[in-house]
């Protein structure tokens, strides 16, 4: 009896877990599949489902989506960039922090780690005024330095306590052998270091994906705005289509969604790595 | 030393400088003095100190909670555990539209719902009552942040040894007792630099008010992340640093903290 009820009450958390988490995302699919004359109608369940919303996105027949495709473009180069300057720039300041113990290692890690802890939202003002001064308004190349310059600090931390746990001793037997640091780097620290790498990849490519305001404060109305800000146009009207904007959002959000549980098992231990180490 | 040339170049080039400029347009005075002026600075600051007090700590309770829940070695809660962290994986910019269509006092779903399901013809007006729209929000970045810290903080119980917990059943210990005695002295110092992490991000955290409320109805809901990047709008850069300036004796002193956590003790 005591079982019964204790597996009732844990059953109701899931179901209260359950609906919590889902409603937003459930309303989204929903409103992505509903007409455009049902929209206000405020069902619960769709009642005439359709893809047709689907259709007008791609074939971008609306004037918020006229550059969808366009956006989507920007969006997978700035992200597939930042991922790989990221690990570029993360890896092999890992290295020289961690097995090479370069002068000056202290002070890096110091500034990476205060870059990282300073709200991002706290840096964009200064930044924007900086990528102006620079004459970089506007261009993909303002958003995917932005986002390296935010998403290396954490990787360069992670990567960095990864390589902390590798034996010394590989490095040394190495050089001992006659192996070059730049051969010890590429033969031994990089096949060692794959999987904290993947991670880390995965988190830029995430963030920079994701990210909404570095984006529209860098690229306002340009060719060169990512999707994240042309779903932020339809904030602009009240009477917006907001089940093509459902589905736009859709689109936009299955990739990094897919990837995030793809990478699920890498990324659960790397991120709470990162905020675990008490 | 080359391998570093990378990073330093990318640190000094698009953090430091900017810092820098940051900190010259912020030296003039008589900005702090425009903008004291501004009543929506005013409002930005309080709703900024009940925004982060207010949602760090039902967050973490939350998750301190749910943690217990999720530690329970069960099949189906394992797999509850894969689609609880939905709102972490996906972007913000759909999951909170989504929220503010639903939310809409006319045409969303929820007064539709009143209406259909129980007659009321002006169901609340969640996005327009200024203090209504604020809990939104804050219950919007709780929905978005609570299943990262309840994987930390279950990732930290889940480092408890079992046989505490056994041994303590033998001793016919209640859950309460288990939970004060065994969990919390284990997990407090998780809690606590969890906590610290948590305001700092909340304090920055932009995309909730943002793209739920806009800051509105009439700047009410507006908080200092959301303001800074309002003056800029503005062609107010000058503001926008003030505002970010102004609350550096806040943030520094977490950050500070937070550095000596993380880079301090190696103890795993």
């Amino acid at each position: 009896m005591r079982k019964y009820w204790r597996n009732s009450g844990l059953a109701a958390i899931a179901i209260v877990i359950i609906l919590w988490t889902l409603f937003p995302i459930y309303h989204l699919v929903v409103l992505s599949l509903s007409p455009q004359e049902d929209m206000l109608a405020g069902h619960i369940w769709p009642q005439n489902p359709t893809l047709r919303n689907f259709g007008i996105v791609f074939r971008q027949q609306h004037n918020f989506l006229a550059h969808f495709w366009r956006d989507i473009g920007n969006s997978l180069i700035v992200a597939v960039t930042v991922s790989i300057l990221t690990l570029v720039i993360a890896t092999l300041t890992a290295f020289a922090t961690s097995r090479l113990r370069v002068k000056g290692s202290r002070l890096l890690m110091g500034l990476a780690l205060g870059t990282y802890l300073i709200p991002a939202a706290f840096l964009a003002i200064p930044m924007y005024r900086a990528m102006s001064i620079y004459g970089l308004l506007n261009t993909r190349s303002a958003l995917i330095l932005a986002m390296t310059a935010l998403a290396s600090p954490y990787a360069i931390w992670i990567l960095k306590q990864a390589s902390d746990r590798l034996p010394r001793e590989l490095d040394e037997a190495a050089v001992v052998d006659g192996a070059s640091i730049w051969q010890v780097f590429r033969l031994i620290y990089l096949p060692l270091m794959r999987a904290p790498m993947v991670a880390i990849g995965i988190y830029a490519l995430l963030l920079a994906w994701n990210e909404y305001l570095y984006a529209f404060l860098l690229n306002s109305d340009d060719a060169a705005q990512p999707l994240s800000v042309g779903l932020g146009l339809f904030l602009g009207a009240d009477d917006s289509p907001w089940n093509l904007l459902m589905t736009s959002g859709l689109i936009y959000a299955i990739p990094p969604i897919v990837i995030y549980y793809t990478f699920r098992k890498n990324m659960v231990s790397g991120i709470t790595a990162g905020a675990v180490k008490s | 030393m080359g391998f570093l040339a990378p990073y330093v170049l990318v640190l000094a080039i698009f953090v430091v400088v900017p810092v820098i400029i940051g900190f010259g347009i912020g030296l003039r005075p008589q900005i702090y003095r425009e903008l004291l002026a501004d009543p929506v600075f005013a409002t930005a600051a309080k709703n900024t100190f009940i925004y982060v007090i207010v949602s760090v700590n039902a967050t973490m309770v939350i998750a301190l909670i749910l943690s217990g829940f999720f530690s329970l070695q069960k099949r189906w809660i394992g797999l509850l555990l894969v689609l609880f962290i939905l709102p972490w994986a996906a972007p913000s910019i759909p999951t909170i539209l989504s929220f503010r269509v639903m939310l809409n006092a006319e045409t969303g779903v929820i007064n539709q719902q009143l209406f259909q399901l129980f007659g009321i013809m002006e169901g609340p007006a969640w996005l327009t009552n200024a203090n209504l729209a604020f809990v939104m929000a804050i219950i919007v970045h709780i929905w978005k942040s609570l299943p990262f810290w309840t994987l930390t903080l279950l990732t930290g119980r889940l480092a408890i040894s079992g046989d505490l917990y056994e041994a303590a059943s033998v001793d016919g210990a209640s859950i309460w007792q288990k939970f004060r005695y065994i969990t919390w002295p284990s997990l407090a110092k998780l809690y606590m630099t969890s906590t610290i992490l948590s305001a700092i991000w909340t304090l920055g955290d932009f995309n909730s008010i943002y793209l739920l409320t806009g800051g509105g109805p009439a700047d009410q809901t507006q908080v200092l992340a959301t303001l800074g990047v309002k003056y800029v709008s503005n062609s107010r850069l000058d503001l926008g640093i003030a505002s970010i300036l102004i609350a550096l004796p806040i943030i520094l002193p977490l950050v500070v903290v937070m550095m000596r956590r993380l880079s301090g003790g190696r103890e795993e």
